[in-house]
């Protein structure tokens, strides 16, 4: 089972925390620092895996991590998950990330965290694993994104914004 | 084009969450933080009702500020309207603040459920889904209550679409796991596992971890899913790369559910039915030879995805551990991985010979791989891998490696990364014990331990290190001298000195012999270190002072002025200062038996689980150490401490320690006790004689045989007196048998303790002579006497005798006592009665120069003829008159009965009284005889 996904970037600042199990909200926080601790310690070229920290559960979980640009994509898992195979769903979501945004980097997760979790949402239900083809997973998000389309389309159109 | 748009969505929240991104610290962005949350409270206790999509713009801004880490006390019921909009935006994103803020505890959850139920009945796919998900997010009891029967009703149903299936699936895992007495499988048991056969390759993946769990804790229900999950794995395992479509990920058919249906077998053993089974270890090979394949794709992906399936493959294997063919492909295809130059591959690789090592039919393919291992252990820039290799060499050792391995860990802890050493610790300890063949070995390893990481030594590492040596008469020497060496050291860890105090306090005396390591000595040396140490451990060395009061009387006058200073006897701390007083007041007024009494050696520890191994269990957490290895590891213990499965244990530690006399109420009863026990005349000085004879220091352990020659020609009397024991014999004997009884008797007032008694045949004789007997009680009472029976078989005609080991504990000190027992060859003797003419016939007969042995020897007794005939009766042999021609010379015959032959004996033995001289002859059918019996009868006139 999968007890959190935490993505953070290379100063430890969250971009998506998702947790299916329930910690207080200090907590999650404390996690997340401490997720963050240990994993932007180790070099570049070491393995993804490494034992989870004390608040999640020490080591009968593991943290299985990728490191894209500026971003760090944590997956803490207990011991009923294949460690390749959840290194793979991570790539799968952020393929599918790719996909949806064009080009997804850190501005895309900030400003639209609401699709994010939705994406995720697609692919991870209550800790386990509900699709893993990306077609489907696109298919999904494209049908949502038609039905906001449909809802929204009188909202003012947003102004060009100089984000720096 | 792209699914989001950038761009799209809500301005208000676009433009603070740019804002907060504009913050230059920290106060900035929580001062703008608060006024965003006063305005959206403003907004939502505001008179104006708000439309749809600012609500939905607000809570979106309060998730944003959630996700920064901040509380969010308030909008939960705007988010619980949001869920009855009948917009999919609005609802989604009620969903979605409902399921990152929510928990199961909230109030709120009959609002949700409501809303959730008409979801459900909606009839609409995407709003089913969102319920679904909402439910598996919050997985309340509450929401098990409401939903529980509806849920496979929705899974099963013909007409409910793949992604809401996909979603029923996993919401009834989450409900299942919550509360598994409300969710009832029976009717739909058999619908939910033939899910494996649908269609849709992300139905399946989705039931799959739904049958996996359900399977886990009903597997009989389940079992037809294994026969199932066989036929879907290899279909997917034999299909071509374009077959399954999407679910090919980087050329690898659906990699992921080929992993889930191979952790699915893993639940089940090895099928039975021998098609299935057959059809599996198919596709185990198939696997296991696509690992062998040319990569299809130079992508990281696409070995990943491989080799995602190859080590569920190879796990299978190791649990179903009934192929031994499978097996050892395994471990050579892991045996690769583990010099692959990907990370992740030797870490894998590491963590799965883990459990292949314990799996009897590789463990030994295992072992050959120790190299590698240790050099990833000391090579490896992955303290991950490291750890893997840590353990990796915990699970391949055994007797024939383990010194090797447990001198790679020792000199990896100088070096080890500070958050796995009190682990590596614990497994060095328990290796160490768990292989110890010689105790010296473990003694060095366990002080080697505690010199190179003392800090991460625990409690329990140094106690089992001196429960074991306390049950281990034969390491307490060693013990003692080694670790008095490591005191020894200017700078040394406080472990060493605690463990240094309680054993010198113990068995100094083991040592005190050398000058160079005499009572006062040792007693320095631990007072040297005393004021560097916490309170604890000084609360330890003052004990150690008592008892070497008690072990060097020559050390009373100094430790008693140690005691006496204003630092001990003042000491602010009450148990020092508690100890100070009563171990002062103890020495001066107790007489040295009492003293004795009081501070006697350490009685050995019962013998239960290591308390190491138990606290790395509790590390580890519950299932870390298999069950196996648990009594793998009972097993060897018992093994090691002499069959006596002994197993100490933190409790009897402390008991122990207890009884060191700190409580004031022990001193006071000891002062109630003293005169009686220093009542019978000379007990006291009785003592002390034993100790200036014997000597505490150097518990004798030569044989004595004093009393072993007496007994060539009578079978009862006194073995062995000293001033404690007296040891009595009565003995019987018919044909090639014989029963001894031994009494051994208290001549002392005072109990022995620890009182062990150990017949041992050395060398050849026990293939000659068996001896068998029932262990005595371990306490002699003052006065008291106990009994042992021997049941003595000669199996064949023997020179040597067996010796009687005896132990046991009086005051402080040890004794130790080994003597001969009486069992001499003639016991076996049958008297042959016969006549002059018979007699020089068969002395004729036995002429051959070996058969006859001769001893000319001065008389040691007197040369009585009635004495002498009682001694050759005593003899077991008849004595023949009117044999010899000189009425002087006595002559005897007799036939030694053994279970694998006979001997025929004749003696003949010529007394000279003017030169105070005997001729002893002896002549019989084998040599040894001849020889072994003019040995014995030589010492008896």
């Amino acid at each position: 089972m999968i007890k959190a996904i935490l993505i953070f970037n290379n100063h430890g600042k969250p971009r998506l925390s998702k947790f299916y199990e329930h910690y207080s909200e200090d907590t999650e926080q404390q996690i997340i620092r401490e997720t963050f601790h240990l994993v932007s310690k180790r070099d570049e070229n070491v393995c993804n895996f490494l034992e989870g920290g004390m608040l999640i559960g020490g080591s009968d979980y593991k943290l299985i991590y990728r490191h894209y640009a500026t971003l760090y994509f944590v997956f803490c898992v207990d011991s009923s998950e294949s460690e390749l195979g959840i290194l793979d769903l991570i790539q799968v979501f952020v393929e599918t990330l790719d996909k949806c945004f064009e080009n997804v980097c850190e501005l895309d997760l900030i400003f639209h965290v609401d699709k994010v979790h939705n994406i995720l949402a697609e692919m991870v239900m209550g800790g386990m694993v509900l699709e893993t083809n990306m077609n489907e997973i696109i298919m999904q998000v494209d049908a949502q994104n038609k039905m906001e389309k449909s809802e929204v389309s009188w909202t003012p159109p947003v102004p060009c914004m100089c984000m720096t | 084009m792209p699914a989001v748009s950038k761009g799209d969505g809500m301005r208000g929240l676009a433009v603070f969450i740019s804002d907060i991104r504009n913050c230059k610290s920290k106060e900035a962005e929580i001062k703008r933080i608060n006024k965003e949350l006063a305005n959206i409270r403003s907004k939502f206790k505001g008179d104006k009702a708000l439309d749809g999509y600012s609500k939905k713009k607000y809570v979106c801004k309060l998730l944003f500020i959630f996700l920064l880490g901040h509380d969010i006390d308030f909008g939960h019921m705007e988010a619980v309207n949001l869920l009855s909009s009948n917009k999919y935006t609005e609802k989604q994103i009620g969903y979605l603040f409902i399921s990152v803020l929510v928990n199961s505890n909230s109030e709120l959850i009959r609002l949700i459920n409501n809303a959730i139920k008409n979801d459900l009945s909606s009839r609409n796919p995407t709003f089913m889904c969102l319920a679904l998900h909402c439910i598996a997010n919050v997985g309340s009891r509450e929401m098990a209550e409401a939903f529980a029967s509806e849920i496979p009703r929705i899974l099963v149903a013909g007409d409910t679409m793949d992604s809401v299936k996909q979603s029923a699936a996993l919401c009834l895992l989450r409900l299942y796991k919550t509360s598994p007495d409300l969710v009832l499988m029976g009717e739909w048991t058999s619908r939910v596992v033939h899910l494996l056969n649908d269609q849709h390759m992300g139905v399946v993946t989705a039931a799959i971890s739904l049958i996996t769990c359900l399977s886990q804790k009903n597997p009989d229900e389940f079992k037809t899913c294994v026969s199932l999950a066989v036929s879907r794995l290899s279909r997917i395992v034999s299909s071509a790369s374009t077959d399954l479509q999407d679910y090919t990920y980087y050329f690898v058919p659906a990699p992921w559910l080929s992993c889930k249906l191979l952790r699915l077998l893993q639940c089940y053993p090895p099928p039975e039915d021998g098609a299935v089974k057959g059809r599996l270890v198919e596709c185990l090979e198939t696997i296991l030879n696509k690992a062998q394949e040319p990569p299809k794709s130079k992508k990281v992906q696409h070995s990943n995805a491989k080799n995602a399936i190859l080590f569920e493959a190879i796990s299978l294997i190791i649990h179903y551990d009934s192929e031994p063919n499978l097996l050892v492909r395994a471990c050579n295809q892991l045996g690769q991985f583990l010099q692959h130059r990907e990370t992740n591959l030797r870490y894998l690789a590491l963590e799965s010979m883990c459990t292949l090592a314990s799996s009897e039919f590789s463990h030994e393919a295992v072992k050959t791989h120790i190299e590698t291992v240790i050099n990833a252990l000391k090579t490896e820039r992955d303290v991950s891998v490291r750890q893997r290799a840590a353990d990796l060499l915990y699970a391949m050792c055994d007797r024939s490696n383990a010194k090797q391995i447990v001198a790679e860990m020792l000199s990896y802890l100088e070096t080890a990364d500070y958050s796995i050493r009190e682990e590596m610790v614990l497994k060095v300890a328990i290796l160490a014990e768990k292989y110890a063949v010689d105790y010296s070995w473990y003694v060095d390893t366990i002080l080697n331990l505690i010199r190179i990481a003392g800090d991460y030594v625990s409690e329990e590492v140094w106690y089992r290190v001196i429960q074991i040596v306390i049950n281990r008469d034969d390491v307490q020497g060693y013990a003692a001298k080694t670790v008095f060496e490591a005191l020894q050291a200017p700078a040394c860890h406080e472990n060493m000195v605690k463990v240094g105090g309680y054993i010198l306090g113990e068995f100094g005396n083991l040592i005190a012999g050398d000058p160079r390591s005499s009572p006062l000595v040792q007693f320095n040396l631990l007072h040297s270190k005393f004021h560097l140490c916490s309170v604890p451990t000084r609360a330890l060395l003052l004990s150690a002072y008592i008892k070497f009061i008690n072990l060097f009387p020559e050390t009373k006058a100094t430790i008693q002025e140690v005691l006496r200073c204003d630092s001990q006897i003042r000491n602010s701390d009450v148990e020092l200062q508690q100890r100070a007083v009563e171990y002062l007041k103890l020495s001066s007024i107790a007489s040295t038996d009492v003293l004795a009494t009081v501070l006697e050696e350490m009685p050995p520890f019962p013998e239960r689980e290591s308390s190491i191994l138990a606290k790395l269990k509790k590390k580890k957490g519950p299932g870390a150490i298999s069950v196996t290895e648990l009594e793998d590891s009972k097993r060897e213990g018992g093994e090691l401490n002499g069959g006596s499965d002994r197993g100490p244990d933190t409790a009897a530690m402390s008991a122990s320690n207890a009884s060191t006399p700190s409580p004031s109420a022990d001193l006071l009863g000891i002062r109630s006790a003293a005169p009686i026990n220093a009542a019978p005349a000379g007990a006291g000085s009785l003592l002390v004689d034993v100790f200036s004879e014997a000597g505490p220091a150097a518990p004798s352990t030569a044989v004595n045989d004093d009393g072993f020659l007496r007994f060539v020609c009578k079978n009862n009397g006194v073995l062995f007196e000293n001033q404690l024991l007296q040891i009595g014999i009565k003995s019987e004997y018919r044909q090639n048998l014989g029963r001894m009884y031994l009494f051994y008797g208290n001549k002392t007032s005072v109990q022995f303790a620890s009182f062990t008694t150990n017949v041992s045949c050395p060398g050849e004789l026990q293939l000659n002579l068996n001896v068998q007997t029932k262990q005595v009680e371990p306490l002699v009472e003052g006065g008291a006497q106990i009994q042992q029976v021997l049941n003595i078989e000669c199996l064949t005609d023997f020179s040597d005798a067996p010796l009687l080991n005896i132990k046991f504990r009086y005051g402080g000190a040890l004794q130790n006592l080994t003597l001969k027992l009486p069992v001499t060859i003639n016991k076996f003797f049958q008297p042959t009665e016969m006549a002059s003419h018979d007699f020089f016939q068969r002395w004729k007969q036995l002429s051959q120069p070996q058969q006859e042995a001769q001893k000319i020897f001065k008389a040691n007794h007197s040369m009585d003829t009635e004495v002498l005939k009682a001694k050759l009766l005593g003899l077991g042999t008849a004595l023949l008159d009117n044999v010899d021609p000189n009425p002087e010379n006595f002559v005897c015959a007799g036939v030694i009965q053994t279970k694998s032959q006979q001997v025929g004996c004749l003696l003949r033995l010529e007394p000279n009284a003017q030169a105070q001289m005997y001729r002893l002859t002896l002549r019989c059918s084998k040599d040894s005889v001849s020889q072994r019996l003019c040995e014995l009868l030589a010492q008896q006139f």
